[in-house]
């Protein structure tokens, strides 16, 4: 009875010693892991954005400024069109179009009349007063009050034939893909808009 | 509602998504620890936003929040403490 006890006990105690060391093993791994995925708690977000309407500039800036309040890291990577929202003098001049869009109250074939989307814009521009929206310099500035990198594709300026001095001061010029691309890996969100 | 008296007032009246948290954020940025914000707002989505950002804001809380009638419109105030 006795031999019978002994045996497992120094199995046991075999078996201890092993788990010990497995147990510091995995404690050694866990405490890694935290430390690469770097988790305090700090949310980010990316965003692309590549829209140059006046409807399709809401979206974007209403996200970034919301999420800088949540006090989330956020960047919005802005190019082709998109860089019409930075653009301090275009950006106050964005149009609806009224082509293509089926919410129009109107056929294709009247909406593509010269001025349709001149009447569209009206339209949307009023509605965003009336409401108490803010317009899209407003969130602009309050975005970048609040710490979101507005930043504009360098390739694009280029291409648009910009001027770095003509969008909102504060916004963040000389960056590409790579630096997009960095940001997005690292963001609990990313949305291209 | 009463039953918290509030440090500072912000009016977000007329105004609507984002503004009334973006500005929430910053007026609550401005308080001290243990401080009560009320927000007083005509948006009736500020209800699940203010809530919705309180919670997932850290060293902030929702303490109230009621819909309530003012000049016949009708007003969403919120008690949010800085903590």
């Amino acid at each position: 009875m006795s031999s019978d006890a002994d045996a497992p006990v120094d199995a046991g105690a075999a078996s201890v010693e092993d788990l010990r060391a497995q147990v510091q093993a995995l404690q050694e791994e866990v405490s890694d892991l935290r430390e690469a995925t770097d988790d305090d708690g700090q949310k980010s977000m990316t965003i692309i954005a590549t829209k140059g309407t006046l409807d399709m500039a809401y979206p974007p800036l209403i996200l970034a400024s919301t999420a800088a309040a949540f006090g989330w890291d956020v960047v919005v990577f802005h190019t082709f069109w998109g860089l019409d929202i930075l653009h301090e003098k275009k950006s106050k001049n964005l149009k609806l179009s009224a082509v293509g869009n089926p919410s129009m109250p109107m056929p294709n074939a009247v909406a593509a009349l010269p001025f349709m989307d001149s009447v569209a814009t009206s339209m949307m521009e009023k509605k965003i007063q009336e409401n108490g929206t803010a317009t899209v310099e407003e969130l602009i500035e309050t975005s970048l009050d609040m710490g979101v990198d507005l930043q504009a594709c360098q390739m694009t300026i280029e291409l648009m034939g910009y001027d770095e001095a003509e969008f909102y001061d504060g916004v963040t010029t000389g960056v590409g893909a790579a630096t997009a691309l960095q940001h997005m890996a690292d963001a609990d969100v990313q949305l291209m808009i | 509602m009463s039953t918290y008296e509030p440090t500072e007032t912000l009016d977000v009246k007329g105004l609507s998504c984002p503004m009334p948290v973006v500005k929430t954020r910053g007026a609550v940025d401005d308080l001290e620890s243990g401080e009560i914000l009320q927000v007083v707002a005509t948006d009736s989505g500020s209800m699940s936003d203010l809530k919705g950002w309180a919670d997932s804001t850290d060293g902030v809380s929702m303490l109230d929040q009621e819909e309530a009638e003012e000049d016949g419109d009708a007003v969403f105030r919120h008690l949010i403490q800085k903590e």
